[in-house]
């Protein structure tokens, strides 16, 4: 811990510390991890914070533990890259990540970013195709553990009829956190912490 | 073709002020008539809509299923349609960065403004109700998002810092652009800054903001300090990255009740115990047993006359100089500078302690209910489980493949639930379930019955066996026969739960979640019952038995023998309950480990933290026992835990059963022990040769007599006896302060009931929008395939 305070400078810190809801020691035991991400030639200070040089691509980031095991690490990855491609993290984007899913974060920008892992084809709604996908992420990727067609339609049915208040056959941002506000496990449960 | 057109309904608001005296039932009306007409005409777009899909899909080759519920919309649209439909508001505000740069300034527009939620009468009746009441934008050109931006770069420059930097953490925007925006309001500014000094009268209010929240940012600060030390942070991430938050939500509630211990030790150790060992009381009582173990379970022996115990406690006060004309035969020779009145003091720390405990309880458990139970929250469970059921915090792999286990069972359940909803039982089989459940409730309502009447009678059996024979068997044994009502209490908490659990399976409840609140009801009786037995045994039989003998310290040691048993009942159910079947089910070869019931371990808890709320005014010390015996508790089951259990295959909301065990916690268990408290503290007479009230006849009259001695020592405090004569002693006032309370929750209930009525209403709007929406898309999609068609 004594070595990394000396690595990101004090301004730096403070303006990340302002700008996120992470706290200082939050900040640095994430570049600690993005350090260690990165290939070796370019594990310095300088490198790792300038974006155009150095970003992780999101193969290694999921191996971090703490996304290993989820079912939607490619989807976050891809809403909090900033690269055209979509297929990397810089440093900011990394503590962008943590700062979504940290304690401190507010309930509406938790939901508008679950919002946008769970598009999942990009479009600003969530119509059947997202919801059905959706649902064979949670309910595991073998092919036994999916739940039946019936089931499926079923389930989406009653989904669209729960929230979808203005019938047009898919949920928007307002429908998804006004479901979202209705439930106070929300943002106990959409946390990551390293 | 190219520049999308912008749709704004401007209906005049004119037309909803005359309605707004109406009441809800009359706009309804006038709803229903319009939602009629909407429906006729989305009917005749739905004919035409279906003539032109069979059309294309024809020509597409396409074999979509069509879908003919009145008002939804088909699918098939032609790409110049989807590209209006890309484009609409709704869709662009969850994924441009324009529409969210834009959002984001009105809504600093609006802090700036100290704009507060527009009144409902100044909605126009087409404004579609959203929570964030802002203005949605379309999709910006590169050219008019630049200017959006400067827009709100010279919002951002007119918020103090601290509210800037609020509102820059809370958009969803990436951490590049944030620090872009930021430095940009910051060197405008600079530059502006010397325009903006005569204005700055007008941000006093923001100015006394700024310094709360300045204040709110440093007791953050102080708190990530904390947190930094936080001991169990570690442990409580391992145990939800494998268990998930229900086992989590269980710790949680241990790491709360020891909070409310070290609340209770706050004031207990240096008013009364600390104060107490400074000037120990001339012994009266020599020395004279040696120090054996079983003291650590009896409490008797040695522990007698310690602090442990009332009665060790003066009746009299202490360090008082020997000039004073009261109580000459404990004064010191030497000038003391604080006399301190024990009895005053004893009495007035358990009050404060006991009132502070409770406003801590009520407010922790009124921020839980207002988290967990809002206006219309147990609608939409289907919507809730499949976007919010899944934890992040679960890291193995094992126990992500049980989350999705669990899931899945939750929505197969969900959907069977909701079948059976739509075909509900017969009246036969209804009654027939009704029958089982009455049966089944009588059941355990007789068992806890009969377990009460039985530990009655044991303890009478006990206590008479004590009076007989004295003198055949030797001090050892008669103090291990002290120990036979703790042990037979412990046993009948042990074994019943199961009993419970073997009824229960009898009913068929229609959701699980049920079934859990009512296994914790039915347990909670159980012990309570029993608890309340116990009390009225102490109370009544003891003391008219024991007399002048220091009765006080005996209920205290009772209860510090029933907390120890407790403990030892908790370890062994551990070993037994979770080591010894894991190793059975492991030589077995099965593959079901045992799970972790997080309700009986909380119901346990409850129970101790009782025990030490009805012991702490006759063992001063039993917090701190308590506060031990948790600690230890933390980290036996956590190590069982982790060898041996697996996480729960029932479906957990963790923030309700939170709530319950907050409540739980504060009305049978806290009321009770204040009950109890109170009774013992107005009502009954304490003993003559111990403790604190000694020659008093009640331990309340301690506080009479100060304030007849403050009367007579000083005259000009009037004020004070009269506040004591007219507002603790008159019943008067607390009736006044009772009808008064209850006015405001009658009011606060009308205020919710009004409260849903109106959400009804906005759900039925937006209805009409998105009926109104379908008609226009649909429409004109057929305006350009009939284009496309002519041309």
């Amino acid at each position: 811990m004594g070595s990394s305070t000396s690595q990101l400078s004090k301004e730096l810190l403070s303006e990340y510390q302002e700008l996120t809801f992470l706290t200082k020691q939050e900040i640095l035991l994430a570049h600690k991890t993005f350090i260690e991400l990165l290939p070796p030639e370019s594990q310095n200070v300088v490198d790792s914070l300038t974006a155009q040089v150095s970003r992780v691509p999101t193969e290694k980031v999921l191996t971090l533990p703490e996304l290993k095991a989820n079912p939607f690490k490619d989807r976050i990855c891809r809403v909090f890259s900033t690269a055209p491609e979509k297929d990397s993290l810089s440093f900011e984007d990394f503590l962008d990540l943590l700062s979504v899913f940290s304690d401190a974060a507010t309930p509406d920008i938790k939901s508008h970013y679950a919002f946008r892992i769970f598009d999942f084809d990009d479009d600003g709604t969530l119509n059947k195709e997202d919801l059905k996908q959706l649902v064979n992420r949670l309910t595991g990727t073998e092919e036994d553990t999916q739940l039946s067609p019936s089931e499926m339609n079923q389930l989406i049915q009653n989904i669209l009829e729960e929230s979808d208040i203005d019938r047009d056959g898919t949920i928007n941002l307002s429908e998804f956190q006004h479901v979202i506000s209705r439930s106070p496990d929300f943002t106990s449960s959409f946390k990551i912490v390293l | 073709m190219s520049q999308s057109p912008s749709f704004i309904l401007s209906i005049p608001e004119g037309k909803e002020s005359p309605s707004q005296d109406l009441s809800p039932y009359d706009e309804s009306i006038v709803h229903d008539s319009f939602h009629q007409l909407i429906q006729e005409q989305s009917q005749q777009a739905e004919v035409e809509a279906l003539e032109l899909q069979e059309w294309s899909s024809r020509d597409k080759g396409r074999g979509h299923q069509l879908q003919l519920e009145p008002c939804r919309a088909p699918q098939n649209y032609n790409s110049a349609t989807l590209r209006i439909l890309a484009n609409m508001p709704s869709r662009t505000i969850g994924r441009s960065r324009g529409a969210i740069i834009s959002q984001y300034y009105n809504q600093t527009v609006k802090l700036r403004r100290k704009n507060s939620r527009p009144l409902l009468r100044d909605m126009s009746s087409s404004a579609r109700p959203s929570i964030w009441q802002n203005d949605l934008e379309l999709d910006l050109t590169p050219r008019e998002e630049e200017e959006k931006r400067s827009l709100l770069v010279k919002e951002l420059q007119g918020l103090t810092v601290a509210q800037r930097d609020h509102m820059l953490r809370a958009m969803p925007l990436s951490l590049a652009e944030k620090c872009c925006l930021r430095q940009d309001s910051c060197i405008q500014r600079g530059r502006q800054k010397h325009h903006h000094r005569s204005q700055t009268q007008l941000y006093c209010c923001s100015r006394l903001q700024y310094h709360c929240i300045a204040f709110r940012s440093l007791w953050y600060g102080l708190l990530s300090g904390l947190y930094a030390l936080k001991p169990w942070h570690y442990s409580l991430k391992q145990i939800s990255g494998q268990f998930g938050s229900s086992v989590l939500s269980y710790f949680l509630f241990l790491k709360t009740l020891i909070s409310f211990n070290v609340l209770l030790l706050l004031f207990l150790l240096p008013f009364i115990v600390a104060v107490q060992v400074a000037f120990p009381p001339t012994s009266e009582f020599p020395f004279s047993q040696s120090f054996t173990g079983l003291e650590l379970f009896t409490g008797r022996g040695q522990f007698t006359h310690t602090v442990m115990f009332y009665g060790y406690y003066s009746n009299f006060t202490l360090n008082q100089p020997c000039s004073s004309h009261q109580n000459s035969d404990h004064c010191l020779p030497k000038a003391a500078h604080l006399p301190y009145n024990m009895p005053l003091a004893y009495l007035f720390t358990v009050g404060v302690s006991f009132f502070t405990t409770c406003i801590a309880l009520v407010y922790s458990m009124s921020r839980s209910f207002g988290k967990s139970y809002q206006v219309g929250s147990t609608l939409g469970v289907h919507a809730i489980t499949v976007f919010c059921s899944w934890d992040y915090r679960v890291t193995q792999k094992r126990a992500a493949r049980l989350q999705h286990d669990n899931i899945r069972t939750q929505l197969k359940e969900l959907l069977a639930e909701w079948q059976l909803k739509q075909h509900p039982r017969s009246m036969c089989g209804r009654l027939q379930q009704m029958i089982v459940l009455l049966l089944v409730w009588l059941l355990c309502l007789g068992t806890a019955v009969g377990c009460a009447i039985a530990v009655y009678s044991f303890s009478e059996f006990m206590h008479e066996n004590q009076e007989t024979k004295t003198q055949m068997i030797s001090e050892k044994l008669q103090e291990v026969h002290l120990l036979a009502l703790p042990l037979i209490v412990c046993i009948i908490n042990l074994v019943i739960p199961y009993l419970y659990n073997a009824f229960a399976s009898w009913e068929q409840h229609d959701s699980p979640v049920l079934e859990v609140y009512v296994a914790i009801c039915r347990n909670l009786i159980l012990k309570m019952v029993i608890l309340g037995l116990l009390c009225y045994h102490w109370m009544g039989r003891k003391i008219r038995t024991l007399g002048d003998q220091c009765w006080e310290t005996f209920v205290g040691q009772e209860l510090y023998r029933f907390m120890v048993m407790d403990f030892i009942f908790i370890l062994l159910d551990t070993l037994f309950g979770e080591l010894v079947w894991r190793l059975i089910v492991e030589r077995l070869k099965g593959d079901r480990k045992p799970e972790f019931d997080v309700a009986r371990n909380v119901l346990e808890l409850i129970y101790g933290q009782t025990l030490t709320w009805l012991g702490v005014l006759f063992s001063p010390l039993l917090p701190a026992i308590q506060l031990l015996k948790l600690l230890f508790l933390f980290y036996i089951k956590k190590i069982s835990l982790m060898a041996n259990c697996q996480a729960p295959r029932k479906p957990w909301r963790a923030s309700h059963m939170t709530t319950i065990f907050i409540t739980l916690l504060c009305f049978p268990s806290f009321l009770g022990a204040a009950i109890f408290l109170s009774y013992a503290i107005w009502q009954v007479r304490p003993s003559r040769t111990c403790g604190p009230f000694r020659t008093l006849d009640t331990i309340y009259e301690a506080s009479k007599v100060w304030i007849r001695r403050l009367e007579e020592a000083s005259p000009s405090i009037t004020w004070f006896t009269w506040i004591h004569q007219y507002l603790v002693e008159n019943t008067f006032f607390i009736f006044l302060i009772s009808a008064v309370l209850l006015a405001v929750i009658y009011f606060n209930i009308q205020v919710v009931k009004g409260q849903r009525k109106v959400i009804c209403l906005l759900k039925e709007q937006i209805n009409n929008e998105g009926e109104d929406k379908i008609f226009l898309i649909n429409k004109l999609h057929s305006i350009y395939e009939s284009r496309a068609t002519s041309n």
